[in-house]
């Protein structure tokens, strides 16, 4: 098939074939550009924390961040070493607060997916809890810590009450909205072939809320991986937040900055999972 | 002459009929805002009448067209046979009986596909299949489904999830889940009015196949004039809304099996054609103009 070219004014049509003339110029895209500015970005403010802690501009305290990046290498390399209650590996540490959050996460899910089921089913509940809700989620999971050991009476299931109730809010209110605005196409495909309520629930429902639920299950495990370092900290004995305070009492900066970054690491990680979980659910709907 | 008008209500309220479905002075109204909290608030509005006495007949295995300018109400009138909405007067008799909500003697093939994004193509069939017929064995759950995916021409994309079909191709599933709870009456709202030409063409001529094999009844919503020609025994056409009333029944006499080619040269055609045409231009420029008067 023959080919004409469009007309083009001639300026741009000499530096059009001047172009042509050359072997396919390598352009970055956004990608590699993204890349390249934040290896260059990470580049000076390692050395801004270097020559910083060097010259003696920031506090005392500070290393430099060769010091910290060998800390952290030790403490990565060897995670799961256990020299006594005050001195064990910082695996040890993230096995344990890990197990927390999940088991608190788990629990706090097991309440608000049903509850948000249930009450997005009905109005009338709907309307009824909504203050219940209002009134609850904006409060700090922390406020509940000493609730929780007035209670419980043990270190351990406070924080796992702590968790439990952080991660119910936005698994209930996404749980709830997914169910309450499902597609009425749906439903009407489900009414027109004359499915019981219950079919139409299990088969319709619930998968077409799947993707606002799984949603809610992500920004919960979130908020709970944030909630269980300040609820280590308060309740102590050990996890990540017990690992950080300790270091701090040992004036160990180097070791808090690996903390940090393994528990950036770790969240990043749980919330990568979710996504993927999301993406499973959702068969091409943009959740 | 094939083409007569008639008014539908002078059909007589309690005619026994042998007609398959009967609309007997069917109304909707859309009741306005007239509490008293909404007089307060200043909010009040009228109400709004949709449909207004709405009476037709259809026989059994006719393929009948509903055609109007678009808001009249033809996809209410097509939700209240469905059962999905309840008219606000006037009764639906399928077989002599009056329907109370839906039921599987009426397949409804939907607008906008409405197929389960979680399910694959089998799936969605077989979820049709197993809330009419829970008792069914498997194996011949699976049999019929295959059945009906060999029909709409589907066969090698059951496990296909609908995100990965075009249009056409999730239409074809809307129908398969239509007719595989084999139903009386299949009602078709506007389905394939999200297509584009040579698909819409495509899959009318598919209908029309399958029609061939299986003469159900059906009701088509459409506006396309081409496509109620193409496939009707009658077309129905309405006037504008508010409070839309059958205008005329037009009879299509062409020969079956149709073909798109054949049927423009039947002498009736360019006849039927006009007459539509002419009825919906004046109603469609009737509602131009009114909202226009209505937005000074």
């Amino acid at each position: 098939m023959a080919h004409t070219p469009p007309q083009v004014p001639e300026q741009i049509a000499s530096s059009w074939q001047r172009n042509s003339g050359q072997v396919k110029a390598w352009r970055p895209g956004v990608n590699q550009l993204a890349l390249v500015c934040f290896i260059l970005s990470l580049l000076v403010l390692l050395l801004a924390w270097e020559l910083g802690a060097r010259l003696g501009l920031f506090s005392q305290l500070m290393p430099p961040a060769s010091q910290t990046a060998v800390a952290f290498w030790g403490w990565i390399s060897n995670p799961f070493y256990d020299y006594g209650p005050n001195d064990k590996g910082i695996g040890w540490h993230l096995l344990v607060s890990l197990r927390r959050v999940l088991t608190g996460f788990t629990l706090g899910s097991l309440i608000a997916v049903p509850l948000g089921v249930l009450i997005g089913l009905s109005q009338v509940a709907s309307k009824a809890s909504d203050p219940y809700i209002q009134l609850l989620k904006p409060v700090s999971p922390l406020a509940w810590l000493p609730l929780g050991l007035g209670l419980l009476k043990s270190s351990e299931s406070t924080a796992l009450f702590v968790i439990a109730i952080t991660s119910i809010w936005p698994t209930l209110i996404s749980t709830k909205f997914g169910v309450s605005n499902v597609d009425s196409t749906y439903l009407d495909v489900a009414r027109s072939l004359g499915a019981s309520r219950w079919r139409t629930i299990w088969k319709v429902i619930l998968p077409a809320a799947a993707p606002n639920i799984v949603s809610g299950l992500r920004i919960s495990i979130g908020i709970a991986w944030l909630v269980i370092v300040a609820a280590e900290i308060l309740v102590g004995g050990t996890g990540m937040g017990y690992f950080v305070w300790n270091e701090w009492n040992n004036l160990q900066i180097t070791s808090i900055i690996s903390a940090i970054i393994v528990i950036g690491l770790v969240g990043l990680l749980l919330d990568r999972l979710f996504g993927l979980l999301l993406y499973w659910v959702s068969f091409g709907r943009n959740p | 002459m094939t083409v007569y008008s008639q008014s539908g209500s002078l059909f007589p309220k309690a005619a026994v009929s042998t007609a398959q479905l009967s609309l007997r002075h069917i109304s909707r109204v859309f009741p306005g805002r007239n509490s008293w909290a909404d007089r307060l608030l200043r909010k009040t509005s009228a109400d709004f009448v949709a449909l207004s006495e709405i009476s037709l007949d259809v026989t059994a295995n006719t393929f009948v067209s509903i055609i109007g300018p678009s808001g009249c109400g033809k996809s209410t009138l097509l939700n209240i046979i469905g059962g999905l909405t309840e008219p606000s007067e006037g009764l639906v008799l399928i077989n002599g009986q009056t329907i109370h909500g839906p039921g599987p003697d009426r397949g409804i093939v939907f607008q906008n596909y409405a197929l389960m994004p979680w399910m694959t193509v089998a799936e969605n069939i077989r979820f049709a299949v197993e809330t009419v017929h829970p008792k069914l064995p498997l194996a011949e759950q699976k049999n019929t489904v295959q059945k009906y995916i060999n029909l709409v021409g589907l066969r090698g994309a059951e496990r296909k999830h609908p995100h990965e079909l075009s249009g056409g191709m999730r239409q074809r599933v809307g129908l398969a889940r239509a007719l595989a709870i084999d139903p009386q009456i299949l009602l078709m709202d506007e389905p394939f009015g999200a297509l584009d030409a040579l698909t819409r063409g495509f899959l009318q001529d598919e209908i029309e196949r399958i029609w061939e094999q299986q003469r159900k009844t059906v009701i088509l919503i459409t506006h396309s004039i081409e496509e109620a020609l193409l496939l009707s025994d009658r077309i129905v056409m309405m006037t504008r809304g508010p409070a839309a009333k059958i205008a005329q029944i037009l009879e299509v006499p062409f020969p079956r099996p149709r073909h798109r080619d054949k049927i423009s040269e039947h002498p009736a055609y360019r006849e039927l054609k006009v007459e539509m045409e002419r009825h919906l231009l004046r109603e469609t420029r009737a509602v131009e103009e009114s909202r226009i008067r209505a937005s000074v």
